[in-house]
């Protein structure tokens, strides 16, 4: 897949989401759904360790930016962003097993819950510091810049993540070295139990502007806007544009874990982003295209359940190989290729 | 070439630079300026902006985007000012780089500088010795120099290491110590160095203190005392320390870093776990008792090992 040349796109206007791309997306986020709907329940069997945490209400951010990315481009998620993974190719079975602490699951039972990345696939595994990967996501973007690639990173982070000083850091030496990236706040309403009032005073799209970098808002729970954001801020950051800020408005629907029943939200405020489910919004869309939506939602539920019967089988990671691979020997392996699926990339 | 370690050491980011592409240098007033002690001095000039770069006084951001350069296939060299301001750094370094590989299966191929140690009346925050901080978490590597030729050869293996490095360089002999320094460039393993030979007592330490030992046992005519250079802190020379005790049967050993947990514990407790039966007499340790380095210099003599306190503590042992 070659990228598209940006001027092209620029001259083209909005590129047109195609309307297998809309459905792609659709199913995305229903793949998203799905896989934390059953690893939830498989946390409430008893089978998956530690804590379970979940995206519920915010699949369209992480999917609708990721699918704006380009195969060689990297991407850093967070917590909610299990959809970013699923677009680049990462599958329900690996992540199913993930969550069990499977050897045959992407952490290989060494790291858990949402601790994910297929480092095979461009993507970079979260740390529990919640703006450690926006830094990382700098450097990327900075070796990029160095060797001439046309190529960025992105970064999701909460809100909780931009009170943390090294998130400033890493965004102020974005904006002074100008580097290919694309930050995605995911502005949920709380971090934990605490509500984003408590967390910052001013408009995120302010905190772009201090830095000396474009910001822009964008529906959270519109898949489509998403990707026209950071389809946009990627092709202008790739121009030499440096970084942009999409300051996405979303809901966390659950709590922050499966541990949290989340009794701080009021109760009015979640019925009414309940009424914005990012997937009833893009399930229309395709029901007025005619499209079969429940056939696509059938055939998730089918992929998932099946790789949930697969992970279970599993085998359990040899406690031989806990104290191994603490160092890399060799010439060590770089980030990968991820899937870029958007139909502007394959034109 | 007669080099000191402070010349070694640009040497060494010299070749780095001129011979590896993907080697690039991050740090504060590294560019035009060359550094706060002026290590990279004419490397600006030499390799341009976008080899040795600028950045803002952002310890996070400078490791961080390391890490993010270096898994996607660069090398990054990372200065900071003064060791004690990796304090700043420490999340990037010991939660991303340091757990990285064991976690995702990915490398972080960086090396980061530390200006470290006393003696030069930095006080409490220019004369920390924070190496074993990095010893005690997984993942990184730390190296420490005693010598011109050693400061080239460490660091361009630590440059070579696919693992995240810590590479102290002791500040105090920066311009103080100097040496003979092979002109193409070349790797000194992560092994210790038997800096003399001696089979009566064992004086076991590395950086500054290297210098110390080698005066005090110079001061003791007639013993015959080993002296054992680390070199490497992690990985540790087991085998090297195992032998100098078992042929030595008395050890000392210097740390220029605070006494507890200091990486002197760890090697006395690696002797004590496996070379008990061969010891003559206890071990002895010589340390910076866990105090801030005070400022002033009659402060600070009283509390760095001196010349004197290791050969009072050699005496002692040779004694027993």
């Amino acid at each position: 897949m070659s990228t598209l040349d940006e001027t092209e796109v620029a001259e083209r206007g909005a590129p047109a989401l195609e309307q297998a791309d809309r459905i792609a997306l659709f199913r995305f986020m229903a793949l998203q759904r799905a896989v934390e709907e059953r690893g939830l329940s498989l946390y409430k069997q008893g089978k998956v360790p530690g804590s379970f945490y979940d995206g519920r209400g915010q699949e369209a951010t992480c999917v609708g930016a990721t699918y704006a990315l380009d195969a060689a481009d990297t991407v850093c998620p967070l917590i909610r962003d299990m959809g970013a993974h699923l677009v680049r190719g990462t599958t329900p079975l690996a992540i199913l097993a993930h969550y069990l602490g499977r050897a045959g699951g992407v952490g290989r039972g060494r790291d858990g819950n949402v601790h994910i990345g297929e480092a095979s696939r461009g993507v970079v595994g979260m740390t529990s510091m919640l703006s450690d990967m926006l830094g990382v996501a700098v450097g990327m973007a900075l070796a990029f810049k160095l060797r001439g690639e046309r190529r960025c990173a992105l970064a999701f982070f909460g809100d909780g993540a931009t009170s943390v000083g090294d998130w400033h850091e890493a965004v102020n030496f974005a904006a002074v070295q100008d580097v290919p990236l694309v930050m995605v706040l995911e502005n949920n309403g709380y971090a934990y139990s605490t509500p984003t009032s408590a967390q910052f005073k001013v408009d995120p799209l302010q905190r772009a502007a201090a830095y000396g970098i474009r910001g822009v808002a964008v529906d959270g729970n519109d898949v489509e806007a998403v990707f026209e954001a950071t389809r946009e801020a990627r092709a202008r950051a790739l121009a030499g544009g440096g970084p942009t800020l999409i300051a996405a408005e979303t809901m966390r629907m659950h709590g922050h874990g499966s541990h949290d029943d989340a009794r701080y939200v009021p109760p009015e405020l979640l019925e009414y982003w309940a009424a914005r489910d990012p997937l009833d919004l893009q399930r229309r869309r395709l029901v007025e295209l005619g499209v079969d939506v429940a056939a696509i939602e059938a055939a998730v539920t089918a992929e998932v359940a099946a790789a949930a019967q697969a992970a279970v089988a599993m085998g359990a990671p040899d406690p031989a190989s806990a104290t191994t691979g603490v160092y890399a020997t060799g010439e060590p392996a770089v980030l990968g290729r991820g899937e870029a699926h958007w139909s502007g990339f394959c034109s | 070439m007669q080099l000191t370690y402070l010349e070694a050491i640009t040497d060494a980011l010299r070749c780095a630079l001129r011979d590896d592409e993907r080697v690039f240098l991050l740090g504060e007033d590294i560019g035009v300026m060359g550094g706060a002690f002026k290590v990279t001095a004419g490397l600006f000039d030499e390799f341009g902006p976008d080899r040795v770069i600028d950045t803002p006084i952002s310890e996070e951001a400078i490791v961080g985007g390391a890490v993010g350069a270096a898994i996607v296939g660069m090398r990054p060299v990372c200065e900071m000012q003064f060791a004690d301001f990796v304090a700043c750094g420490f999340d990037q370094l010991v939660n991303v780089a340091g757990k990285l590989h064991y976690r995702l299966g990915l490398a972080a191929p960086i090396v980061l500088r530390l200006p470290s140690g006393g003696g030069v009346a930095g006080g409490p925050y220019h004369s920390a010795n924070p190496e074993a901080w990095f010893v005690h978490a997984p993942g990184l590597k730390v190296v420490a120099p005693s010598t011109a030729e050693d400061a080239k050869g460490l660091l361009l293996a630590a440059i070579a290491d696919p693992n995240p490095v810590v590479f102290m360089e002791h500040k105090g002999l920066y311009r103080r110590v100097r040496g003979e320094v092979p002109e193409e460039p070349y790797e000194t393993p992560f092994e210790a160095r038997t800096v003399r030979d001696g089979d009566e007592l064992v004086v076991i330490t590395y950086g500054a203190m290297v210098h110390a030992a080698l005066a005090a046992i110079e001061q003791l005519d007639g013993a015959s005392i080993r002296l054992l250079d680390l070199r490497s802190l992690e990985p540790l020379d087991e085998e090297a320390i195992l032998a100098a005790a078992r042929d030595c049967s008395k050890v000392v050993i210097v740390d220029e870093a605070n006494y507890s947990c200091a990486i002197g514990a760890q090697v006395s407790s690696l002797i004590a776990e496996r070379a008990f039966e061969d010891l003559d007499g206890p071990i002895i340790r010589v340390a910076t008792p866990d105090v801030p380095i005070p400022f002033a210099p009659e402060l600070e003599r009283a509390v760095l090992p001196s010349v004197e306190r290791i050969r009072a503590a050699c005496e002692e042992l040779l004694a027993y």
